[in-house]
Order: structure tokens, then C-alpha cells, then sequence
């Protein structure tokens, strides 16, 4: 019995958890739709594409969202301070994605240390999807 | 085999509390160590890139100066919302170096010029000199990174303890 509850309070949870992704990716949507009527939609592939991209950062060094998520986002990354980062994917980590705040929060500083400007709500989404279908 | 799998975990769980509830107060010299201190918005928002800094390791003009700009935080972005940095700049100006009585950040403090506002403990003369023997590609090792990683050699540095009981140089 007890087993059932462990069970149905984790089954829970994660129902929650990809709940507040979903709403999340729904919000990009509508930003994205302002941004661009000609707006089709969301795609992994894009995101993986831009997870990767390398760009030159006007302080002389080669940046990308993988120089601290690294190249595979199943596994832990690292700051620049040497702290662990744990892992992007979401089936690795469901806790990403979660609280709005925070993820608007690291878009905010990321996107400004590696572009050099603020993410797209396409980007943002792109991104997400990306990082959802990772298995 | 579940069941016990859940036992296990719930005793693990209660024993790592009790050990953190044994060792929350500070170690037996305790003029010498950094008080604890708390604040839940400072250990979220500045626990993130780096290791937690003791308000104690800096004077309040250096967390000052620091959370001014931290747009521009060390080549990074480590911006807040206005409410977070007023709440932790606060924090850290309530707890600094210049306001504690310990041994430790009486040194520090007293190691820096009045005229100077140092934004790195890692360049305060205090640490310099506690460092010295150490050599520049040791805090550049793989498990090290910087001099800023202290947790990386003090184990227990994010509650403000650096005894030396507490020290091991990582590979
Ligand atoms: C300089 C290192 C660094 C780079 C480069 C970087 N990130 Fe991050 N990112 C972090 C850290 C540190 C965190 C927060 C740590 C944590 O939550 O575990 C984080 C967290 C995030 C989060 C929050 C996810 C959540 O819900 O927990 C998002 C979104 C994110 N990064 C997006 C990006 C994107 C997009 C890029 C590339 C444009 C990027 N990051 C590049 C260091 C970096
Ligand atoms: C976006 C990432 C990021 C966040 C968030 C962040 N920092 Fe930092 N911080 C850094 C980096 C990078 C360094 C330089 C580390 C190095 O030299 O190895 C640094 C260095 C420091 C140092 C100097 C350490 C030394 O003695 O050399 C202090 C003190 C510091 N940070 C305090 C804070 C405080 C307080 C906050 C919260 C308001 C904060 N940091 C949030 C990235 C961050
Ligand atoms: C490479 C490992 C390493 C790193 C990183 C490091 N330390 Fe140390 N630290 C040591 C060692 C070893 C000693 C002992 C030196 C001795 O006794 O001669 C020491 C001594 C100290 C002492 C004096 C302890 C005492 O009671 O005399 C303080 C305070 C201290 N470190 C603070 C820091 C702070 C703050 C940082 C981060 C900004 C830091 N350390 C980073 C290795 C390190």
C-alpha cells in the first residue's frame, strides 16, 4: 500500500513537472507569434543546432551554450569557477524548466555572455524542445 | 528488496541530518571562525557559478562595490532583480569583514588598505600570504581551477571555516 502512495506521489510529480514545461513552451509560443507572424512552431533540431553553435565573443574567446553544458546535456557541466552544473536534459534532470523565474533569469545572463544580445522567444523555444527530446 | 531500498534511504537521510545538526554551530576555536549565517535569497542567487563567499571575507565597501555591478561580474552576467540585490546586498553588508569580530575577518580587514576596495579575497594580502607557499599551477590543476575555488583544498570553506584540520589538497 504504502508502495502505491511512493508511486502515485512520484507519478505526480512528474505529471506536474512536465505540466510547467508545457506552459512554459506555451508562453514562448505567444512571445514568438508577436515576434514573427510567419511563426511555424518549435524544432529540436534547431535548438540542438544552436545549443552547439560557436560564436566569437568580442572578448577573443569561442562561446557556446555547450562551453558549460557541455556537448552532451545528459551529463553535468561545468562554470567557468569550476562548479558542477547538472545536467540540461530534462529526463536526466527534471527539476529544468520547472520555475519560470529561474529560467528567465539564466536566458537573461546566457544569452547576453554568449550572443552578446537578449534570446528570441523562437530560440528560447527552440531550445526547450531541444532539450525535452533528449531521452 | 524495495522496501528496503526505501528504509535505506530514509536512514541515510536521518543520519545526514543529524550530522549536519551536530556540526551546524561552528568548530571548538570559535573566536577564531566566522559565524554562521544564513540567508536564503545569498545562497540561491550567489551559490550558482561558484562556491558561497562568507560575507565575512570582504569589507562592506568590496560587497558594495560588487553588487553595483554585477552586470559585469568577473567577464560575466550575474545580474539580479532590483528586490534580490537590495535584500542580499544588505546581507552581506550587515555580516562583512567590518562588522565582525572574529579573528579571521579582523585580519583580513586589517590586511587591506584604506584606500583600496578589492573585489577578490583571492588578491587581499591576508590571502596572499596564507597562499604563499603554494604554487601558481597547483590552483590551476583540473580539480582546482582558481584560487577562487577554496572549497576545492577548505572543505569546510563555505561556512566560513578554513582551520586547518579542515585542508586537503586536491590532485
Ligand atoms: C558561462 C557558463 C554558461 C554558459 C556559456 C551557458 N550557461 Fe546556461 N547556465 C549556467 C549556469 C551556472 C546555470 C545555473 C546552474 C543550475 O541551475 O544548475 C545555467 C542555467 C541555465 C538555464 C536554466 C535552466 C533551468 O530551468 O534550471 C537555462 C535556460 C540556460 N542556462 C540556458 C543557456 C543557453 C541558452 C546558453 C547558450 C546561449 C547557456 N545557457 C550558456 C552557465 C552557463
Ligand atoms: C553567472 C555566474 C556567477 C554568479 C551568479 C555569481 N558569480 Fe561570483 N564569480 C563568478 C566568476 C566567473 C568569478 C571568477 C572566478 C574565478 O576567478 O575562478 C566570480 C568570483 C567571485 C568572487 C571573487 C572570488 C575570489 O576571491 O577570487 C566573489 C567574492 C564573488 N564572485 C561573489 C559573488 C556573489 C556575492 C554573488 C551573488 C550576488 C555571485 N558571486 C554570483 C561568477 C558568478
Ligand atoms: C590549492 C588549495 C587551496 C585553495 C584553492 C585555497 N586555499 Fe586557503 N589554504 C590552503 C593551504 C594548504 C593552507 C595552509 C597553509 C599553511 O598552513 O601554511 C591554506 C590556508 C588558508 C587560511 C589560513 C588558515 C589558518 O588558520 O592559518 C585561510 C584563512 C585560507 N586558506 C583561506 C582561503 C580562501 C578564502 C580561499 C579562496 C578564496 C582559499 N583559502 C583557497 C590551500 C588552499
Amino acid at each position: 500500500m504504502r508502495n502505491a502512495y511512493l508511486f502515485l506521489a512520484l507519478f505526480f510529480s512528474q505529471q506536474a513537472m512536465a505540466e510547467s514545461v508545457n506552459t512554459l513552451l506555451k508562453k514562448y509560443e505567444l512571445l514568438a507569434k508577436q515576434e514573427n507572424a510567419a511563426f511555424v512552431g518549435f524544432a529540436a533540431d534547431k535548438g540542438e543546432r544552436f545549443f552547439h553553435a560557436e560564436r566569437l565573443h568580442s572578448d577573443g574567446k569561442n562561446v557556446s551554450c555547450a562551453t558549460c553544458h557541455t556537448a552532451d546535456p545528459r551529463k553535468p557541466g561545468k562554470t567557468r569557477a569550476n562548479k558542477v552544473i547538472e545536467a540540461m536534459a530534462i529526463s536526466v534532470n527534471p527539476q529544468r524548466f520547472s520555475d519560470e523565474a529561474k529560467v528567465e533569469k539564466w536566458f537573461g545572463r546566457n544569452c547576453k555572455d554568449v550572443l552578446e544580445r537578449a534570446c528570441t522567444a523562437q530560440e528560447k523555444g527552440d531550445f526547450i524542445a531541444y532539450l525535452l527530446s533528449i531521452k | 528488496m524495495k522496501k528496503w531500498l526505501q528504509f535505506l534511504v530514509l536512514i541515510t537521510s536521518i543520519s545526514a541530518t543529524s550530522a549536519l545538526l551536530a556540526s551546524g554551530g561552528f568548530s571548538d576555536n570559535s573566536q577564531q571562525a566566522m559565524p554562521a549565517v544564513a540567508n536564503a535569497k545569498w545562497k540561491t542567487e550567489c551559490s550558482g557559478c561558484h562556491m558561497l563567499y562568507h560575507p565575512g571575507l570582504l569589507p562592506e565597501r568590496s560587497w558594495h562595490k560588487m553588487m553595483a555591478g554585477l552586470d559585469k561580474h568577473f567577464g560575466e552576467n550575474a545580474s539580479l532583480d532590483d528586490a534580490s540585490r537590495d535584500e542580499i546586498a544588505r546581507f552581506l553588508a550587515l555580516n562583512s569583514a567590518d562588522k565582525q569580530d572574529n579573528r579571521r575577518s579582523n585580519r583580513i580587514n586589517q590586511s587591506i588598505p584604506a584606500a583600496a576596495t578589492p573585489l577578490r579575497i583571492s588578491e587581499t594580502r591576508y590571502f596572499t600570504s596564507k597562499h604563499d607557499e603554494i604554487a601558481a599551477s597547483t590552483f590551476k590543476r583540473k580539480s582546482i581551477g582558481s584560487a577562487a575555488n577554496c572549497v576545492a583544498c577548505h572543505q569546510a570553506a563555505e561556512k566560513g571555516d578554513f582551520s586547518e584540520s579542515q585542508i586537503r589538497i586536491p590532485r
